[in-house]
């Protein structure tokens, strides 16, 4: 763990502010709406300085190592698993392999003959590896691997406070504070105390970087690619999330109105509330269905809680995830068979296998392939492998007996992968049929999400019941931008007209055909497009649980 | 020996998490298990130098296995660098 350096506060809590008085106002990018305000704790990396001592006892030395080692493990160990908790396990590997580096045969080895043969410290014999190590990496040409540098101190660091008993964990302090860092790695985020956090405020980082998705997580405010300066720590500051704004040294006037702003956010949450049982109607009297999406059983407990009046997008995934083998059909029933229940005659659209070669379970035996995004996924492995499919839409059928379930295919790009699909339900159906097991009455949709399936969603609507609108994919093929490529994040327009009269085509086309038009990508939850999406005949918007109400009080303000 | 050619198509190459999985899957065997690259040998028993040979996406490695167990061992690495890296 990197020892977070806490400056003395520069100023008294009881600075008073003269109005206009030094306020100083930087601005970044937003990660998340909020309003907060504190004190500054400005945090940089700091190092221990180690000295070498000549030890007359080297075995008790090796002993004092290998017990800081184990110790060192634990912490890392226990790190992992809060990250896996709180920022999911992709994000947590890191750790895993920090414990890993740990126990390199090398690296010990490397330490342990410095102890044994030139008597030094347990901390000198750690230091020294960790640079030589360090500079081992620093060395590489390649990017990637030259910042691996930053791991092998992050370890030895770890190590060396343990020694010398000092607490890497102390964390950031007792009072809340915002943060502000150049960039803050993922075991500084995780080991922080979330009640003391106010903000974030960073020089680097992207939309997608540890911190932001920790933000989003706990809900807090972030800003990143501000101009940061260390003279900043302990002063007061405001930072506004709805404007990607940072006051520091706020005077009187920024003071109140931030504090009204903080205030109407709060009223505007517990208004949310209070809509909790209306209905999702204009006040010109146009109905929207608004659904939820969803990732698993467990999260229908959510879906409730914000009063969602269906669910729009059940990714059916986490059953295959989840599992160490094909998961059968009785798995499978029973799960989807819950959440129908649950949801008790509100209409669930399970959304059929999407895996590829991004999303990889050992079982399917996936090629590594260089374009994954484009490659063999969803839809498409299940027509070539049909039994797996299969396994899935008996399970889908026999659970739309409890309720009302709809089921829809992913990537669709052409007339025939409808129609192969639909005869696979009617042949199953069939089946169900002759052995007297009862299924409901199914509706079938199909995700558009590839320029293909606009251009031609006139001729799928005469397939199919509904049309949902996968606008993360969608605006992904149609700008050729790589979603996951932050370089790219400043032209990855969402709100591209290119992505929008794809969304208007899609829509005219459906309703031609009596084909009802929904949106479940994060597209559908932009506030800022609920009119714009209600305009052109959208009929149902599928969000994420905490975004239903948000959306619904946007519904009832509208004409 | 046992041994076999592979072109990593890994992004970034064998960065850390793999390279931790892979330190993990050749311990699993008794044979001495070695990855070669533009006259580099180190040992994949070995995460440090394992990564410290900085192998990039699209460059190939030899990967050779001796031992005991070395049948077993190449092909299990074989499928593993097939589905990871």
């Amino acid at each position: 763990m990197k020892r977070l350096l806490l400056l003395h506060w520069k100023h008294s809590l009881k600075r008073t502010y003269k109005k206009g008085d030094r306020m100083e106002t930087y601005t970044g990018k937003s990660i998340f709406n909020g309003i907060a305000t504190g004190k500054i704790l400005f945090f940089q990396k700091g190092q221990q300085p180690v000295t070498r001592v000549k030890i007359q006892d080297t075995e008790a030395e090796l002993k004092r190592y290998e017990e800081a080692s184990s110790l060192a493990a634990e912490q890392l160990n226990a790190l992992y698993e809060k990250a896996v908790r709180e920022v999911g396990e992709v994000n947590a590997a890191v750790f895993e392999v920090h414990a890993m580096m740990l126990e390199d045969d090398d690296y010990v080895e490397s330490i342990r003959n410095m102890i044994a043969t030139q008597q030094v410290n347990a901390e000198f014999a750690v230091a020294s590896t960790g640079d030589n190590f360090a500079k081992m990496f620093q060395d590489m040409e390649d990017e990637y691997f030259s910042a691996r540098a930053a791991d092998i101190k992050d370890i030895s660091e770890r190590l060396v406070n343990i020694l010398s008993g000092k607490d890497s964990s102390e964390g950031i302090g007792e009072e809340p504070v915002i943060v502000v860092a150049d960039d803050l790695a993922p075991s500084e985020t995780v080991q922080m105390d979330k009640e003391k956090l106010l903000a974030f405020v960073t020089r680097y980082g992207s939309a997608n970087s540890h911190t932001a998705i920790l933000a989003r997580t706990m809900n807090i405010p972030a800003l990143i690619g501000v101009e940061i300066s260390e003279s900043w720590n302990g002063k007061m500051a405001v930072v506004d999330g709805y404007t990607g704004t940072l006051y520091v040294d706020p005077d009187e006037e920024t003071l109140n109105r931030m504090e009204q702003k903080q205030e109407e956010d709060k009223k505007a949450r517990e208004l949310l509330l209070e809509l909790k049982g209306k209905e999702d109607i204009t006040a010109g009297g146009k109905k929207i269905r608004l659904y939820a999406n969803i990732g698993g059983v467990k999260d229908v407990g959510s879906v409730l809680a914000n009063d969602g009046a269906g669910i729009g997008l059940f990714r059916s995934e986490f059953l295959y995830l989840e599992s160490e083998d094909y998961p059968d059909e009785e798995t499978q029933f029973q799960a989807y068979k819950t959440v129908v229940e649950n949801m008790a005659g509100k209409k669930v659209i399970v959304r059929t296998l999407d895996i590829g070669a991004d999303k990889q379970v050992d079982y399917f035996h996936l090629d590594k392939e260089e374009n994954p995004a484009m490659g063999y996924r969803a839809i498409r492995i299940c027509l070539d492998r049909k039994e797996i499919f299969r396994t899935q839409l008996r399970a889908l059928l026999r659970a739309s007996a409890y309720g009302d379930l709809a089921v829809m295919y992913p990537m669709i790009i052409s007339v025939n992968e409808v129609r192969e699909a639909k005869a696979m339900v009617a042949s199953i159906k069939k089946e169900l049929d002759e052995q007297g097991i009862s299924y409901g009455d199914v509706e079938q949709g199909i995700m558009i999400e590839t320029p293909a399936a606009v251009m031609i969603s006139d001729l799928l609507a005469q397939e199919v019941d509904f049309f949902s609108i996968g606008t993360n994919d969608l605006t992904q093929y149609t700008l050729a931008i790589d979603r996951q490529n932050m370089k790219l994040d400043n032209i990855y327009d969402s709100h591209h007209p290119a992505v929008l009269r794809m969304i208007q085509m899609t829509v005219e086309n459906g309703h031609k055909q009596g084909c009802w038009v929904g949106i479940c990508g994060e597209l559908g939850a932009d506030l800022t497009l609920t009119e714009t999406f209600i305009q052109m005949g959208v009929d149902e918007l599928s969000v994420s649980p905490s975004f239903i109400l948000p959306i619904r009080k946007k519904i009832r303000e509208m004409k | 020996m046992k041994s076999f050619h592979y072109v990593i198509t890994d992004e970034v190459g064998i960065h850390a998490r793999p390279a931790g999985m892979l330190v993990k899957e050749a311990k699993k065997y008794e044979s001495s298990v070695m990855i070669v690259k533009g006259g580099k040998k180190v040992d994949a028993k070995k995460l440090m130098m394992l990564m410290g040979l900085g192998v990039k996406c699209q460059e190939e490695v030899t990967v050779e296995v001796e031992g005991t167990d070395e049948e077993t061992a190449a092909a299990a690495l074989e499928t593993f660098f097939k589905e990871n890296l």
